[in-house]
């Protein structure tokens, strides 16, 4: 019981911590709240429910189509994301600090209602990746599934670690998170840079959209909110732009939901409010998040 | 434009069109229009509520629906245990104030988005617990409330009673904001918005005041939610949904922040907008109103970032 919910908690935390990546590295950059990153995640779904049927026609069957299945929905998300960023935040960008966060409130809607409007209103089935079976480990049963989306998330991380710690171009969004003006000085284009970051973290997020679409199933239209609202939760307990910060508050949330559910009486009724007054007395200890770091006031 | 706004006559003009509204409505055999005109009202009274905290003060609330829930709510078990109307509401009124302090208290010391978050946390706290408390509250299957007829001599009509108490409030509200803003009180907000620690340093209280804003909020939320029990006749915790908060939000920021007329047009325009929509667009259209209404909040923040009638000091702040 108690590994099974472990997994569980392991499987739930891994895609929160993915969607949690791709609020904190557009937050490091621009101090921005994306609003509209859950509904990239809910097309990233939605767009590999489309390639599923196409992929095996492309790359064959196995484990090159899922791969292939995979990357494509990874890049039409980032795509939308660099889409949404190029005509509805860059001309706020100078101007104020709310004005974003409503056009992304407004992008939100319309890509929700797109997909209500010409794909479907209804919950659609998301189609096996893999056979799924049952592992015992340590006298417990996994299912494969549950492997699979772990590995995935767990390759993806380790990926992200490896571009921003030891790649230019990780060098240079590093650069443009610490002070955006100076990079601008120093030779980095940060409009592109700030391209870079929608991209990469629209990437994020339609990866965990495929993964939440695997794990549960099934998807509709409105399946990015829930997702989305507890990741960027997850973002801000670790520490809101600390990369590190948003995959250890992603695992927490996870780890609080399922063990809320699982070991308190009536839990799955009161998990989001125990996940949430966690939420609060950690902030209240630490305001600025498990790792983030005190940022000295403007004088 | 800002002469016409400057005008003096121009809110009392406006006071008694609004009033002579229902009634040229009904009289255009139009009824629907007089609940999109109470609806637009409520939202009138959230918004200058939450102005006091987003807009003078400049904190970040996105939680705003749990204190009109909170108003909505205390209303309903009151009227339950037998209290009248009337003091149903005050009772509202002064549980958000006090629920209000109580959390400023605690959360104030966070800043910037960690505020939002916080305020988030605490209004989806606040929904489940509503949804879970089905002792007090019901839970999901919602709460009946008696009837309570108001203003019977004016109109029959339910609706018109409400539109006008409604209104009423708004008149109310829109007074008391505009005397804070002009005083001392609403001075040391702006002080506090445009720099916290040049405030800090001219000897205002910062956190008292912070406290002051945060709290006053409260009591147009509990008002607004009182009101909208006693109209309705009916409370689930599907009315106060994450989503109404957002819609606040963008009432205060789209309409102008700190602007007592720009938060009246945001919730004309974003409260009225998609109702109007649902009874005025066919049937092959009516489906599209969440889109336009998506595109509209898009494009005016494109054309107007500073809202659409900002408080002239606020647009020196943002452009300079």
């Amino acid at each position: 019981m108690l590994i099974q919910q472990i997994v569980n908690g392991l499987t739930l935390g891994a895609i929160y911590s993915l969607i949690a990546l791709g609020y904190t590295l557009v937050y490091g950059i621009l101090t921005m709240i994306n609003f509209a990153h859950s509904e990239v995640l809910m097309l990233g779904a939605f767009m590999a429910l489309g390639l599923a049927a196409l992929a095996p026609a492309i790359f064959g069957n196995g484990v090159i189509g899922l791969l292939g299945m995979f990357a494509l929905s990874m890049a039409g998300a980032g795509i939308i994301n660099v889409i949404v960023e190029r005509f509805a935040y860059r001309p706020l960008r100078h101007i104020s600090r709310l004005a974003p966060l409503i056009s992304a409130i407004g992008v939100s809607i319309v890509l929700q209602n797109g997909v209500f409007l010409w794909v479907s209103t209804q919950s659609l089935p998301f189609p096996e990746p893999v056979a799924i079976g049952q592992v015992p480990v340590f006298g417990a049963t996994i299912s494969t599934l549950q492997l699979v989306i772990l590995a995935a998330a767990l390759a993806l991380m380790g990926l992200l670690h490896f571009f921003v710690e030891y790649t230019k171009m990780g060098k240079a969004m590093r650069a443009c998170s610490d002070d955006i003006q100076t990079a601008g000085l120093m030779g980095i284009n940060p409009d592109f840079i700030i391209a870079l970051t929608f991209f990469v973290g629209g990437a994020l997020g339609g990866a965990a959209g495929v993964l939440y679409g695997m794990n549960y199933g099934s998807i509709k239209y409105n399946l990015g909110f829930l997702p989305g609202a507890k990741a960027f939760t997850a973002a801000v307990l670790g520490g809101i732009g600390n990369i590190r910060g948003a995959v250890l508050g992603g695992f927490i949330l996870g780890f609080l939901e399922v063990l809320a559910s699982g070991y308190i009486p009536n839990g799955a009724q009161w998990r989001d409010v125990i996940a949430f007054t966690v939420l609060i007395i950690v902030l209240l200890v630490r305001p600025s998040g498990l790792l983030g770091e005190k940022i000295a006031e403007k004088v | 434009m800002t002469k016409l706004l400057r005008w003096r006559w121009l809110p009392w003009i406006a006071l008694a069109l609004a009033a002579a509204f229902p009634f040229i409505a009904q009289s255009l055999e139009m009824p629907y229009l007089v609940r999109v005109g109470g609806v637009v009202g409520l939202f009138m009274l959230l918004g200058m509520g939450l102005n006091f905290t987003l807009g003078y003060a400049g904190l970040f609330d996105l939680g705003f629906i749990a204190f009109y829930a909170i108003g909505a709510y205390t209303t309903s078990i009151a009227m339950r245990a037998g209290v009248p109307a009337p003091a149903a509401i005050v009772l509202s009124v002064a549980v958000t104030l006090g629920m209000r302090a109580l959390l400023g208290l605690t959360i104030l010391r966070l800043r910037g988005d960690y505020l939002a978050v916080v305020t988030m946390g605490f209004g989806e706290i606040a929904r489940l617990t509503i949804n879970n408390l089905d002792a007090l509250t019901n839970g999901p299957k919602g709460m009946q409330v008696a009837p309570w007829r108001p203003l019977a001599f004016l109109s029959a009509d339910p609706n018109v009673q409400y539109y006008l108490l409604i209104l009423a409030g708004v008149a109310v509200g829109c007074l008391a904001s505009r005397r804070l803003e002009n005083s001392r009180v609403g001075r040391a907000w702006i002080a506090i918005r445009e720099d916290e620690i040049a405030a800090c340093l001219s000897g205002i209280p910062v956190r008292q005041y912070k406290l002051l804003a945060f709290t006053l909020s409260g009591a147009f939320a509990g008002l607004a939610g009182g009101l909208f029990a006693l109209w309705e006749q009916f409370v689930t915790p599907e009315s106060f949904v994450f989503w109404e908060s957002i819609l606040v939000v963008s009432i205060v920021v789209l309409g102008g922040m700190g602007s007592l007329e720009g938060v009246l047009l945001g919730a004309l325009i974003l409260a009225g907008v998609p109702p109007l929509m649902q009874a005025t667009l066919s049937a092959e259209w009516i489906n599209y109103r969440y889109l336009f209404f998506g595109l509209i909040l898009v494009l005016v923040t494109l054309f107007r970032p500073q809202g659409v009638l900002p408080s002239s000091r606020r647009e020196a702040e943002l452009t300079s």
